[in-house]
């Protein structure tokens, strides 16, 4: 099932800015809502996001209740060397998802 | 903001309010606000892509008795589906009634692949028919009504036209003739179903025109038909007809 | 959402005015208090200045359970300045907490977006903090109401 999508380009040149977009499919639960019947449902949300570029932390993102459902999260980084671009979310309930996308920089 | 008031005079239960021209046709799309309407526009930020993708691994992936993939028939799905969901609700001629794409999805599993059908709203097959319907994505609405559809297409019109529920409305009334003014927080559309299976961000997730419609069913306090109804299919049919033309965009993003 | 849910007499038909206020005003104070101190626990004493920062998100919302929402910071996003963080608050939400993000100059720029809950109508508020330390901010009122035609039933 997919859990994670990122799109950013195969491709850039070196020192260029490229727009990363990503998506996880997560309820993102607040903790908030309860039942029709009253009994409250539990938080369950991606509290965490970091993304490293060739191992170095380039973005990282705190997610509270306040983020909707499938979270999108978009940043910009510089494209400075060939290599991997790797995400990862982590959440309540254990959590965790990864993703990676290597980078042709030219 | 204007509101509706919707006067409770006594008319015959079936009313014929006139259907809208068809140049004045407008998808829901534009009824919304620029910025979820970027939502939709942008593959790689519509959360309905997710149960694309999903669907996508569906379409590929062995099933069933005979270990058969939609794939294994039905080959690439972007040649092979391209036009089909355009033409859903279609008939049957094995069950004599017209069924929706879920339906024909489920039908394939259980007499092609030997496998269980999908429980309607199940991510399953809410991702294999985003999937197939994405690719009639730009595609006009094609449906056409001949004899053996026409009773079910009546039905379809009746239920449309009729009040009913405790606040005794019929479909017509608010989207027939009172589209564009506000009930509620929200802008009133035509209700035509262009984008389904729609990301709702009301459920903050994806979800078929029959799940739409028994929203709309308990929003007028009537009771709501079970998921599979022949009613709700006879009603998708009367208004996949009268969305004839428009182009499909799943999936759509709505609020 | 349970609070919109309380106030959904009738699913269509309700009066279409922008929904206020409609919290016991013990819960908004409380709420109006969370949103002071989550701005304070990031900025401490500092001088937030207005400027430099844009949050964009529509003035009238279609849907509170997801607002597209981006934060563009001015900036030249060098080593010697950059935009080092930025949070983004509302202040009718249960939490006023939105997203808090952690950037450098190998950002390029300051730009994030995302798709935000917003409970009612109030403000949304971005902080930047930059590597000099100082704090600029930019806010924007938004009108969240209610839908019509929903799933739940009124039990």
């Amino acid at each position: 099932m997919v859990r994670v999508v990122v799109n950013l380009p195969a491709a850039a040149k070196r020192g260029e800015i490229i727009e990363i977009k990503t998506l996880a499919a997560h309820p993102m639960e607040t903790g908030f809502r309860s039942t029709q019947l009253g009994e409250p449902i539990p938080r369950d949300i991606i509290s965490l996001f970091v993304c490293t570029y060739n191992g170095e932390e380039i973005f990282r993102a705190e997610l509270h209740p306040a983020i909707a459902a499938n979270p999108l999260i978009a940043f910009t980084t510089v494209a400075s060397e060939s290599g991997r671009i790797e995400f990862k979310w982590t959440g309540d309930n254990g959590y965790v998802a990864t993703q990676s996308a290597a980078i042709t920089v030219v | 903001m204007r509101v509706v008031f919707l006067a409770l005079v006594f008319f015959p239960t079936v009313l014929f309010a006139a259907e809208i021209p068809l140049a004045q046709r407008r998808s829901g799309y534009e009824f919304m606000g620029r910025e979820t309407r970027a939502m939709q526009d942008d593959d790689t930020t519509n959360p309905g892509m997710l149960w694309v993708l999903d669907g996508e691994a569906l379409w590929n992936r062995k099933d069933g008795a005979g270990g058969l993939a939609c794939a294994g028939c039905h080959g690439d799905a972007r040649t092979s589906m391209k036009g089909v969901a355009a033409r859903y609700p279609a008939f049957n001629s094995k069950l004599g009634r017209p069924i929706n794409l879920n339906q024909r999805i489920n039908a394939c599993r259980s007499e092609r692949q030997k496998a269980a059908p999908l429980a309607y709203e199940s991510r399953d097959l809410l991702a294999i028919t985003a999937y197939v319907t994405r690719q009639s994505r730009g595609v006009p609405i094609e449906i056409a009504i001949d004899e053996r559809t026409k009773p079910f297409f009546d039905a379809g019109r009746d239920t449309f036209n009729r009040r009913q529920g405790q606040l005794n409305l019929a479909c017509t009334q608010c989207h027939d003739d009172n589209w564009g003014k506000k009930l509620a927080g929200s802008t009133i559309s035509q209700a035509h179903p262009t984008g389904y299976p729609i990301y709702r961000l009301e459920w903050q997730g994806l979800g078929s025109l029959q799940r739409r419609l028994r929203n709309c069913f308990i929003g007028v306090r009537a009771e709501p038909y079970p998921y599979g109804a022949q009613e709700f299919v006879n009603l998708e049919l009367y208004l996949m007809w009268r969305a004839r033309g428009m182009v499909l965009e799943t999936p759509a993003v709505r609020p | 959402m349970t609070t919109r849910r309380e106030f959904l007499v009738l699913a269509c038909g309700a009066f279409a005015t922008p929904v206020e206020a409609q919290l016991d005003p013990n819960r908004a104070a409380l709420r109006q208090a969370a949103f002071q101190e989550a701005l304070r626990k990031v900025t401490g004493d500092a001088p937030v200045n207005r400027g430099r920062v844009k949050l964009d998100l529509p003035p009238l919302i279609d849907n509170g359970n997801a607002v597209p929402l981006s934060v563009a910071v001015e900036s030249p996003m060098t080593p010697a300045d950059h935009v080092k963080a930025i949070y983004v608050f509302t202040e009718k939400n249960p939490q006023p907490n939105i997203i808090g993000v952690h950037l450098g100059p190998r950002a390029g720029r300051a730009h994030i977006a995302t798709r935000a809950r917003i409970a009612d109508t109030g403000t949304v508020i971005a902080i930047a903090q930059m590597s000099d330390g100082s704090f600029w901010s930019d806010s924007v009122p938004v009108v969240v109401t209610l839908s019509a035609c929903l799933e739940e039933g009124l039990i």
